[in-house]
């Protein structure tokens, strides 16, 4: 492992929201990976930390950067989601009116994290809480 | 076409980052909604959107993008000319609504940056 490292992301913290992806930017461009792979990254990273800041509980984001891939864990402490097939669907949401007017709640931030990462794993359960670990290669 | 065009055919006012202006951008992609740019737009692009609020800065930097435009007057506050001034993105603000300003770039030849 090159390098490890644990973000917070509170719930409800719009104003906040988007430092912890910010950070992993400026963390991978240090560690000098190549920008296609940042921007995958930045993009899948961004929409998890949206939606623990929207639809969460509150949760953490955990970045480990290997010699070969990467890979970003999304996590939190729930309420966690009923019907995955549906939640993955591009277009649906259950989003507000308060969150639509922040220009988010199309309904396509897992559909866009899947299409981002190389490899992607949601679990969820609920009442415990939701679990998407996704893979990039360094290439 | 230069960013320097782009601000002079919007009558647009640049708030930070002039440093883009000598750029030539060929794709535009104008919408409020930040997970359609982060899902379709490519990154050579600037955006057009009524959407003024820090999350549309994110959403441009995290798809390393660099310039936005704010349509129909929009003002961003002063926190958010700082946020883009430290990420260097170039945002520049329009009277022209986001029709007309799509319009514009159009017929001056501005092509549409989806890549699905
Ligand atoms: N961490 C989470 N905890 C609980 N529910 C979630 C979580 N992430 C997503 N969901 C549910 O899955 C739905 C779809 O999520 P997705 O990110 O695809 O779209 P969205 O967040 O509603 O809109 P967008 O991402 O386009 O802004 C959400 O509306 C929400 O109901
Ligand atoms: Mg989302």
């Amino acid at each position: 492992m090159r390098y490890k490292l644990i973000l917070d992301v509170k719930r409800g913290d719009f104003d906040a929201a988007g430092e912890a992806s910010r950070k992993i930017k400026d963390i991978l461009q240090q560690l000098g990976v190549s920008s296609k792979v940042i921007r995958k990254v930045s993009i899948a990273g961004y929409e998890g930390e949206m939606n623990l800041a929207i639809h969460s509980l509150g949760g953490k984001i955990i970045l480990e950067v290997g010699e070969e891939e990467l890979s970003l864990t999304i996590k939190d402490i729930g309420p966690g989601i009923d019907n995955l097939d549906l939640a993955m669907t591009a277009g649906w949401s259950t989003a507000d009116d308060k969150v639509r007017q922040m220009g988010f709640g199309a309904g396509m931030g897992l559909f866009n994290m899947n299409k981002h990462a190389d490899n992607f794993l949601i679990t969820s359960k609920i009442g415990a809480g939701t679990k998407i670990v996704m893979k990039f290669s360094l290439e | 076409m230069k960013l320097s065009l782009v601000r002079d055919l919007l009558d647009a006012v640049v708030l930070s980052g002039e440093n883009h202006l000598e750029e030539e951008i060929y794709f535009a992609f104008g919408c409020d909604l930040m997970s359609d740019v982060l899902c379709f737009a490519r990154e050579d692009a600037i955006l057009l959107t009524g959407l003024v609020n820090k999350q549309v800065l994110n959403t441009v930097d995290m798809a390393n993008m660099n310039s936005i435009i704010f349509v129909r007057n929009k003002m961003p506050s002063q926190e958010m000319i700082e946020m883009a001034k430290e990420r260097n993105l170039l945002i520049m603000a329009t009277r022209h609504i986001l029709f007309e300003s799509c319009g514009i770039l159009y017929q001056h030849g501005m092509k549409g940056a989806s890549q699905i």
